[in-house]
């Protein structure tokens, strides 16, 4: 039963791993730009949820709003401002405008808060759960981020497939050129895009922020890296491979952590490597070689 | 007649240090169809692009029912009503049929175009709406990507070779749509490579030959001989 | 579609070569200033205090790395993010040849070949992924040499672990410490120097300039771009067994296999001038000296150091000495053909 319970924990943990990874997905298919950043953002939405807890006692279920609406902001700021001029430079300028944010992000949090924990607690919600059988125990606050993120992504789904709004941002991410053709402006496609990405990864961040306790200035560097993996893991540009990604990276580090306490990173670590050696287009996408 | 729908004046234009098209003056008036003929490379898709915004001309004015819209990019003269299918048809291939119609019409242009309207007239695109456009065939994707631009309702619209690597009969199927399109009052431009075809559907004929026009005529007054002269520079001939 | 396209494929072209020539006089004169250069550094022990050599070996392994970086991303399009997975193979493959009675100095260089027949297996798993995603692929693979290697008791575990046996006396450790550091930096640069000058510069630059165009003309793109990986890993863990025998061993596994160390590379080169020779040795003396200055101006110099790698990219993205050449034509290095005399081109 210790592995069932691993497993389903691995799972609730998954839900949070795939909201992380929507958003970076979303990016790199409409702009082409993989966002080093996009661990640094999330960390940085869990900041900004606990400022508003703690400092300006927004109620907690509030601070979700609060910092989705803060980070998503900045996602339209960034864009304006700095990525839409690096698009039309190279490849590289974009990684590289990237590469500063997520250099600027943890030290600026550093100096604004310094190294300690920055708490965000739930109260008595962080430990109640379901008892399942003997020794299968579902977390009240583990489920609702799954549930959550079943939502955003189903969200997104409809968004991208079911709106006018949504057909023309994946015609800009097929055609950037045409679609001026058909008085689309594709940077305001680029825009709208950062928000939504920005948004759901200050989502990621808070729920995982609560989920946690609290959060670390540097903690960026470690979820950029659970992002891609569950993008590749999952395969590109399909949002129910991001959801299954999102699983299999949980219940790799939930597992890993069964056998051994210092494990879980790895086994994390090897199952991606894993799937990048024997099927690299990912369990549910095209190819990343292509 | 009154001030013509497009007015070009002294088009220099290119691809940095590349100039394609030298001083061109072309005017086109409402509800005509003009046809572009010329070798590959004479500079006719250049010219089109030039005239929905998407490439901005190194010198020269570019009027759009009499308004100077040199300066303003592809994304608002479509909106105001230049509708280009580009070259290699360029459909959104992940997207389906009637998806990538839907995307013409972000245009905002209200007028007689719509879904109903474009699977009437083109009922082999009805039959594909749920499919991928990256699963038609070069035909099917032709018709689509013409149903595309005119989704978006456009007073002026610029085929860039239609036929191209077609099968005649597919080609044929195609322009049978002309004629529903012009009773619309939309004014066109057309690149063909056939003249047989150009002679049946032009009012007016433009030969370009390496980035200038050498002659503009009403298709009734020309030769094929004339056309055919000016297409490989053989022969010197004056605009009349 | 330039005019350029059309004079080579126009029929007249073939009959008449261009005289194409490298560098010349510009190439010998670079070359023998360097090595004025390298003697008048290797000399400075005999001259200078200790003082001084500390802080140059520092800045000579900043130079090697940012070379190393500069040869994956400026010549072979790889974006690494996980160049620290080789930094701290080389720190600890130098415990390791150390252990076995080989002394640091010469161990070094065992230890760059070591490290370069780990990275030959390693490309085959990093080469599945391209662009933004090969740089997290490369990230993710450092934090998996990390996490192993921490697995072994006898490196430390996580702790770090000092070097056994290292020359005792002061002075004559430190002068043979910035030697060591000299030659790593001397041979990365010359090394990048003379690679691109071969066919497989040429490889490589077209490569970077267009992958698939590359292939079809008979390049061996993946060929091409794994030598540079593997070369670039065997530079890596010289500068790794540098840092090492500089600080007497490793402080801390997650330090010297921290990201900050691939942070630095990619500052330095962006700041210098990235696709140059010359341009990591600008940046990393731009660093070098904002590190000896502001550094304990604390957390905001590092938020200064990101602005300023956006700000460079976006405005400057050919970096400081890749704008002056520009400008100039001037090189140290110089890597790129120059066309004396062209066929005419009929006018059109």
């Amino acid at each position: 039963m210790t592995w069932l319970n691993a497993i389903a924990q691995g799972m609730l943990l998954g839900g949070i791993f795939a909201m992380a990874a929507a958003g970076l997905s979303l990016v790199f298919g409409v702009m082409r730009v993989a966002n080093l950043a996009h661990g640094d953002l999330m960390i940085l939405g869990g900041y900004v949820a606990s400022v508003a807890a703690v400092s300006l006692h927004i109620p907690v279920a509030l601070t979700v709003l609060v910092s989705m609406a803060a980070v998503g902001g900045l996602g339209y700021l960034i864009q304006r401002t700095l990525l839409d001029r690096a698009m039309g430079l190279s490849e590289f300028a974009p990684l590289m405008v990237t590469f500063g944010i997520s250099v600027i992000i943890p030290n600026v949090l550093v100096q604004l808060f310094s190294n300690d924990t920055k708490p965000l607690g739930i109260g008595s919600l962080g430990t109640a759960s379901i008892r399942v059988g003997s020794d299968l125990a579902i977390g009240w606050f583990p489920l609702i981020t799954v549930v959550a993120a079943v939502a955003v992504l189903a969200g997104l789904h409809v968004f991208l497939y079911r709106t006018q709004s949504g057909r023309i941002v994946r015609a800009t991410a097929d055609d950037r050129a045409v679609v001026r053709l058909m008085g689309v402006d594709n940077r305001k496609v680029y825009a709208l895009t950062s928000v939504i990405a920005f948004a759901t990864v200050a989502l990621a961040g808070t729920l995982y922020t609560m989920r946690q306790g609290g959060v670390t200035p540097y903690e960026g560097q470690l979820t950029v890296l659970f992002a891609f993996e569950v993008v590749i893991i999952g395969g590109l540009g399909s949002l129910w491979g991001t959801l299954a990604g999102g699983m299999v990276l949980g219940i790799a580090q939930s597992v890993g952590a069964q056998i051994s306490p210092d494990l879980p990173l790895l086994a994390g670590h090897l199952v991606f490597l894993a799937i990048l050696v024997f099927r690299p287009q990912g369990l549910f996408g095209r190819s990343v070689l292509a | 007649m009154s001030s013509p729908l497009l007015h070009l004046d002294a088009i220099d234009a290119g691809y940095g240090d590349f100039q394609a098209l030298f001083g061109i003056s072309l005017d086109v008036a409402e509800g005509e169809l003009l046809a572009l003929v010329g070798a590959n490379g004479a500079g006719k898709s250049t010219l089109l692009r030039t005239v929905a915004g998407a490439l901005r001309p190194f010198s020269g004015t570019v009027r759009f029912d009499g308004e100077d819209v040199t300066a303003l990019p592809d994304i608002h003269r479509s909106r105001k009503g230049i509708g280009l299918v580009p070259e290699g048809r360029r459909l959104f291939p992940s997207l389906t049929v009637e998806e990538n119609l839907r995307v013409g019409a972000a245009t905002g242009r209200k007028g007689p175009w719509d879904l109903k309207k474009v699977y009437e007239m083109m009922p082999l695109v009805a039959d594909r709406r749920t499919r991928k456009a990256a699963r038609l065939s070069g035909g099917e994707q032709q018709a689509v990507a013409i149903g595309r631009a005119l989704m978006g309702n456009p007073r002026l619209l610029l085929l860039d070779e239609v036929s191209l690597g077609l099968a005649p009969l597919v080609v044929e199927q195609l322009y049978t749509a002309l004629p529903g399109i012009r009773a619309e009052g939309t004014t066109v431009v057309l690149v063909e490579q056939d003249l047989t075809r150009t002679f049946a559907v032009a009012d007016r004929i433009a030969c370009v030959l390496e980035g200038r026009v050498v002659l503009t005529a009403p298709a009734a007054d020309l030769t094929r001989e004339q056309v055919t002269a000016a297409y490989f520079g053989t022969l010197e001939v004056t605009s009349p | 579609m330039t005019a350029q396209t059309t004079a080579v494929v126009s029929p007249a072209a073939p009959s008449v070569l261009p005289a194409v020539r490298r560098g010349g006089l510009a190439a010998v004169l670079g070359l023998t200033g360097t090595l004025l250069v390298l003697l008048v550094m290797a000399s400075l022990p005999y001259v200078v205090d200790n003082g001084v050599t500390t802080q140059l070996v520092k800045l000579c392994y900043l130079i090697a790395l940012a070379s190393m970086w500069n040869l994956l991303a400026g010549y072979a399009g790889m974006v690494s993010m996980g160049q620290q997975a080789f930094i701290g193979l080389g720190a600890y493959t130098l415990f390791v040849v150390n252990d076995h009675g080989i002394n640091v100095y010469a161990g070094t260089l065992v230890v760059s070949a070591v490290v370069a027949l780990i990275a030959w297996p390693v490309s085959y798993i990093a080469f599945r992924l391209r662009g933004g995603y090969f740089a997290v692929g490369t990230w993710v693979i450092a934090e998996v040499v990390r996490l192993i290697v921490v697995r072994f008791d006898s490196l430390g575990a996580a702790s770090g672990r000092n070097i056994t046996t290292i020359t005792a006396e002061p002075v004559l450790r430190q002068a043979y410490t910035y030697w060591l550091a000299l030659a790593v930096m001397a041979a990365a640069l010359l090394g990048t120097y003379l690679a691109l000058r071969s066919r497989l510069g040429l490889d490589l630059q077209a490569i970077r300039d267009d992958e698939t165009a590359a292939g079809s003309l008979g390049v061996n793109v993946t060929r091409g771009k794994r030598i540079i990986y593997i070369a670039a890993a065997g530079g890596c863990a010289a500068a790794g067994a540098v840092i090492c025998v500089n600080s007497l061993g490793v402080a801390s596994p997650s330090q010297i296999f921290g990201v900050q160390y691939t942070a630095l590379m990619i500052f330095m080169v962006v700041i210098g001038g990235i696709g140059t020779v010359e341009g990591p040795v600008i940046g990393a003396l731009v660093y070098f000296l904002l590190d000896k200055y502001f550094a304990q101006s604390g957390v905001w110099y590092l938020v200064v150091i990101g602005a300023a790698a956006i700000a460079v990219s976006l405005y400057l993205p050919r970096g400081l000495w890749g704008t002056l050449a520009h400008r100039t034509g001037f090189a140290i290095f110089p890597v790129t053909h120059k066309v004396l005399q062209t066929t005419r081109r009929d006018e059109a």
